[in-house]
């Protein structure tokens, strides 16, 4: 597959490097976790196989041989040989077609999977990219117009073709509606903040500011107010909500870094993260408090959604 | 052994012994951190040791991860009273790696090295003395892949960071940030002073392990000269 164009920011995702945070080394990964699985999913590839993460404005790629694809997450004009094309859906790829996806009017970033997978070496366990980090394939960069991107021959299940055509209903994995809170579970600093910062933290809305990527979104909104507290930079996850001394608050994202030396307000519960991986700038979101146990509870929840709908579509591609 | 588990996230929780950077509170973070490795606890991920913390990350997927804190305060409890019965008070008992850095202070590779040694009252070459005359300990890795916070300098050397960083930082480059030390493993904007540089490779995602250093390493400095320099880094030091 070559790249044409390689849209804004698309790089090499799957499920992250984790078992290196000793060293400094973050895990990165999809942001939007589930739509990577279900796309790959869609494809008859196995869970691990990585896929293109694809921000705000897509790619065009050619590919060489026919192979079957699949589009999800934010809704991405797409067009294969200038014909429009369904996303969530295992989508059939002529030789020597062009692949070309658009700009996202909503959401913030779209998945691209490749039956069989992208056939690149992975780098310390994982093929994702991390561009703070320069690690992954091609040296830890965004694609680039001119690159090739290896597909692999095997290690993919079921027939994707002549199934007619079928695709999985999206909602449950795109709810880009902004009125719908994130839940935020109590972070170690959240009593710290003055009594009316805790109630705006609650009450009013965030925008995401443009400064904003994987690294984390930084949020523009009510200024929060924090008392002094003595703190050494400490371990640091995805989802967690810091407030460094500007009074606008930081969610971190997959590629944040492994230690954080700022106070920790909150922590954006699990289940919500693919929902902040869809925000773009400019667009709003609110929090509403959540505990640790109903965190758990949604999350298992979703896995086992997730779990139910990844087994239906390897029973559809069965033969 | 004193400290208190906080959950931090589904899949992760913050081992807390305290809220200072202090050598002692460092090394119990360390040896907590060889014990719950040793332990081999089903569902942990991750085991990443900070200042006064260490984070543990699991699969939340795992089914036993609910009675995950229970079995790291027996794990620790355990260890600790092991350690007490042998006379140990920090939980740092089990060895740690040494490390050898050779270091080629001032000149273009430290151009900060003068001003360390103007705030210190001394010359340049008594600041590189004494910086290579501590031993120190890796207390944790963070900021890049293979960045390493060193504890253990002669506080004379002491110096604040930077008023305007630097954009681009050279791999290798030796350098003080308040009461640390730390070599950038690779090129990175950076705001601490810069008084040498290392030929060896802090960071290779091919190697294994990836980093020269790991958590609670010792290490320790070594001066050369110019031309030792070129010579370890043509060899690929």
């Amino acid at each position: 597959m070559e790249v044409i164009k390689p849209g804004l920011l698309t790089t090499f995702q799957d499920a992250g490097r984790p078992g290196y945070a000793h060293l400094g080394i973050g895990r990165s990964g999809a942001f939007d976790a589930s739509a990577r699985r279900i796309a790959n999913a869609l494809c008859g590839n196995r869970d691990e196989a990585c896929a293109l993460e694809i921000t705000l404005s897509g790619p065009c790629l050619r590919v060489r041989d026919a192979t079957c694809i699949a589009v999800t997450g934010a809704p991405v004009p797409f067009r294969i040989d200038d014909v429009e094309r369904p996303m969530w859906a295992p989508v059939q790829v002529p030789s020597g077609a062009t692949i070309e996806l658009g700009a996202m009017r909503t959401g913030c970033r779209s998945y691209l999977a490749v039956r069989g997978g992208f056939d690149v070496a992975p780098v310390l366990g994982s093929r994702s990219v991390d561009v703070n980090a320069k690690l992954g394939p091609h040296a830890g960069r965004a694609l680039r117009a001119g690159d090739v991107l290896p597909l692999a021959t095997s290690g993919a299940a079921g027939d994707v073709h002549a199934r007619g055509t079928w695709w999985i209903d999206p909602r449950p994995w795109s709810t880009l509606d902004s009125r719908q809170p994130l839940r935020l579970l109590p972070g170690r600093h959240l009593d710290a903040l003055a009594a009316a910062s805790r109630e705006s933290l609650f009450s009013e809305a965030f925008r995401v500011h443009p400064d904003s990527n994987r690294t984390g979104l930084r949020l523009d909104g009510p200024s929060l107010e924090l008392a002094h507290v003595e703190m050494t930079s400490e371990g640091c996850v995805p989802g967690v909500l810091q407030l460094p001394p500007s009074g606008q608050p930081i969610a971190f994202g997959p590629e944040c870094p492994v230690s954080g030396g700022y106070p920790r307000i909150g922590q954006i519960a699990a289940v919500d993260l693919p929902r902040l991986a869809q925000l773009r700038p400019g667009d709003a979101l609110r929090f509403m408090p959540c505990t640790f146990p109903e965190a758990l509870h949604a999350l298992r929840e979703r896995g086992r959604t997730l779990e139910a709908l990844l087994a239906s579509i390897a029973a559809r591609l069965a033969p | 052994m004193d400290f208190a588990i906080e959950p931090l996230a589904e899949d992760a929780l913050l081992l807390r012994f305290g809220d200072a950077i202090d050598a002692t509170l460092n090394a119990r973070v360390h040896g907590a951190a060889r014990a719950i490795r040793a332990a081999n606890l089903p569902g942990i991920v991750d085991v990443a040791p900070a200042y006064a913390t260490l984070l543990v990350r699991f699969d939340s997927r795992f089914r036993g991860v609910d009675a995950l804190p229970e079995a790291i305060t027996k794990v620790l409890h355990d260890a600790f009273s092991r350690d007490h019965a042998s006379g140990a008070t920090t939980l740092a008992g089990s060895p740690a790696q040494h490390a050898e850095i050779p270091v080629c202070y001032g000149g273009g590779f430290g151009p900060d090295l003068d001003a360390i040694a103007q705030r210190a009252g001394a010359t340049p070459g008594e600041v590189a003395a004494r910086h290579a005359a501590a031993e120190y300990t890796v207390a944790m890795l963070g900021f890049a892949p293979g960045f390493a916070y060193l504890l253990g300098m002669d506080p004379a050397l002491h110096a604040p960071r930077r008023a305007h960083p630097r954009t681009r930082v050279p791999a290798g480059s030796v350098a003080i940030g308040g009461a640390q030390t730390g070599i950038y493993p690779r090129e990175l904007p950076g705001g601490w002073n810069l008084i040498g540089r290392t030929p060896l490779a802090l960071f290779d995602p091919d190697r294994e392990p990836p980093c020269l250093l790991a958590p609670g390493d010792r290490v320790r400095f070594r001066a050369i000269s110019e031309d030792e320099f070129r010579r370890l880094a043509e060899r690929g030091a």
